[in-house]
């Protein structure tokens, strides 16, 4: 384990982690407020990086597709809100499970009609082509670190929107106590479409971040939603703050111990044994911290004010 | 999110005197079905109704902590996923004899769910909900990382289970009747659970835990052991499934089949037993019959799910109360 590994792997473990925050964040934010559980949260993660796919090869520009497919997904995100989910708020949480379930097959099969379900994928824009030299020898991608970056700007604008405008004052409220704030008289449904749409676009962007990275193929969603459900659970439901602290986690938890388990086993076992015992382990091993950190704190690490 | 917070899908119990002739009438037709058969049906149906009943007694172990306990489980997939693999694997060692695997199979099943049991149950409503995908995925995982045993690729079985060193898996006919019976006498257990003290302490926990607790019951307690009983017999149908496919696969396991095996409770109709029976046998039909059609199936089926969510309520069973209940007036 040299030292120069050990950074590309926090930094690769950060970089999960921000994606993670992006797609956690939506999700937290339409169940904080809405006390809607939305399973279709990580198709909307997929579809941003399949329409990614689309309008970059279309418009031959990573940035100007980026906005178009952000656009698309926003559109596609409010027509589910407008046919299927405004009618699941006021419904128990095994129905809206069940819907966005619903949901998920139909648009993981409609993306492999639409798109084939051969992996798809989008170049790394040529400005962020290159690599930077970390320490003497060892690179690392341009285009990863640019993705934290941005991840970490969208972060602290959420943090802006949610902390310091009305808006999100409005959020933070309708969070603690949805039917207090609507009797307040805030329009809770204009509201809730504001919160949905928002998280639409964070996962979508997440997804159309990640596509030149990953293999953009149907259910991509599927793994990345489970995973935004630990953060979520790990970080305590409803709080942004819990949501980047938990991807964090869970994103450093998962790489690094991608990477360094079968080293870390071949201390006290032999090398076949310790491959077989780390490759379960490693992929087990956010799920334990999950379990460790509810034992401790059945609320999460960081429980939005209120809730609890 | 309030803990006390009731299942408002619940539709009330069924009038006492009517659920028998229900689950007779509906008893009777699976035990004739393979005369059906002989003098006609589709062979196919019996292959067909034989992979339903194996996923009806995972519906109905499900039903138990769902639909009478109103948690959510949206991992009950591992469970039939842990029975299966430890058939499959006791097999591929060479161990087929049943009244070996099976007390393996309920002893794996009954410590993964006092283990995750304790830890989820902690918690209530949405997380429960996560917290019982998260593990589920945790086992998905696992299997997938068992190199030996095929890991992403599967495990193929080349023979069947035993019992006693006989192998009533051998025809199809034997093994539809040895499924059949499981789930009698899995829907007989349950039935019983259900009515007892045990099951009326469950099902009122359901409607008030604060109030239970403070009669002096312990929910906690009672919700755990639920929960086990509940993975047990899911892992029994693991068993079976194991048999019937002769290949187990992580997939058994991933987490839209924990959603496939939700949809078929709340399709019969949460809380009711036959209802679950009645579920699994429609879903697994209506997959049969939709894939037959389009390998696109679940374009159709998908909204077919929000539909049925956003406009029925009480499901198949509620549905069929309510034309009877129109009836009678």
């Amino acid at each position: 384990m040299t030292t120069g590994l050990l950074i590309v792997q926090i930094l690769n473990g950060l970089q999960l982690g921000i994606l993670l925050f992006l797609v956690a964040a939506g999700l937290t934010l339409v169940f904080g407020v809405m006390d809607f559980i939305n399973l279709a949260h990580g198709v909307q993660y997929m579809l941003g990086a399949y329409l990614a796919v689309t309008f970059v090869t279309l418009t031959g520009s990573f940035v100007l597709g980026l906005v178009l497919a952000l656009a698309a997904a926003l559109v596609i995100g409010l027509a589910l809100e407008f046919l299927v989910f405004r009618h699941l708020y006021e419904r128990d949480h095994l129905d809206q499970v069940l819907a966005t379930f619903g949901l998920i097959l139909l648009l993981n099969q409609g993306v492999k009609m639409v798109w084939g379900a051969a992996p798809l994928s989008v170049p790394v824009p040529a400005f962020l082509a290159g690599n930077v030299a970390l320490l003497d020898g060892i690179l690392y991608p341009t285009y990863r670190f640019a993705l934290i970056g941005a991840g970490l700007a969208v972060g602290a604008l959420l943090w802006f929107v949610v902390e310091k405008t009305r808006t999100g004052m409005l959020l933070r409220a309708g969070a603690s106590n949805a039917p207090m704030v609507s009797a307040l008289g805030v329009d809770i449904n204009k509201l809730f479409m504001v919160v949905f749409a928002f998280g639409t676009m964070l996962a979508a962007f997440a997804g159309a971040m990640a596509a030149p990275i990953l293999s953009v193929e149907p259910g991509m969603g599927d793994n990345i939603l489970i995973l935004a459900f630990v953060v979520i659970v790990v970080g305590g439901i409803g709080s942004i703050r819990g949501a980047f602290v938990g991807a964090l986690i869970v994103g450093l938890v998962d790489t690094l111990g991608r990477s360094f388990m079968n080293d870390l086993l071949r201390l006290f076992m032999s090398a076949p044994s310790a491959r077989a015992a780390g490759a379960a382990l490693s992929s087990m091993l956010i799920y334990l911290v999950m379990a460790i950190v509810l034992f401790v704190r059945p609320e999460g690490l960081l429980p939005a004010k209120g809730r609890a | 999110m309030s803990p006390a917070s009731p299942a408002a899908t619940t539709p009330a119990p069924a009038p006492a005197r009517r659920r028998p002739v229900v689950a007779i009438v509906l008893f009777a037709l699976l035990a004739l079905l393979p005369v059906a058969v002989s003098l006609g049906l589709p062979a196919h149906w019996l292959t067909l109704v034989t992979r339903a009943m194996i996923f009806a007694i995972a519906a109905l172990s499900l039903d138990l902590i769902l639909g009478v306990g109103g948690l959510v489980s949206f991992g009950h997939a591992a469970f039939v996923g842990i029975g299966a693999y430890a058939t499959g694997i006791m097999i591929t060692e060479g161990r087929s004899e049943a009244l070996l695997i099976l007390p393996v199979v309920l002893v794996m099943c009954a410590l993964f769910g006092a283990v995750t049991g304790a830890v989820s149950l902690r918690t209530r409503g949405v997380t429960f909900i996560m917290i019982t995908l998260a593990f589920g995925q945790m086992v998905y995982f696992l299997a997938q990382a068992l190199s030996a045993y095929g890991g992403d690729d599967g495990l193929t079985l080349y023979e069947h289970s035993t019992i006693l060193g006989f192998d009533p898996f051998k025809n199809r006919i034997g093994f539809f009747y040895v499924v059949l019976g499981v789930l009698l006498a899995c829907y007989a257990l349950i039935g019983i659970i259900v009515a007892s003290r045990f099951g009326r302490v469950l099902r009122a926990a359901r409607e008030n835990a604060t109030r239970v607790a403070v009669t002096g019951f312990q929910v906690g307690r009672i919700r755990l052991v639920a929960y086990v009983i509940s993975g047990m017999i899911a892992g029994l149908s693991g068993f079976l499934l194991a048999n019937h496919t002769e290949f187990v696969s992580p997939a058994y396991m991933s987490w839209p089949r924990s959603g496939e095996l939700i949809f078929m409770v709340v399709l019969g109709g949460v809380g009711s037993l036959h209802g679950a029976i009645i579920g699994a046998l429609a879903f697994l039909f209506a997959e049969d019959v939709l894939s037959g059609w389009t390998e696109h199936w679940k374009v159709i089926f998908g909204p077919m799910i929000v539909l049925f969510v956003l406009f029925t309520r009480g499901g198949l069973v509620g549905l069929m109360r309510k034309l009877g209940a129109g009836r009678h007036d």
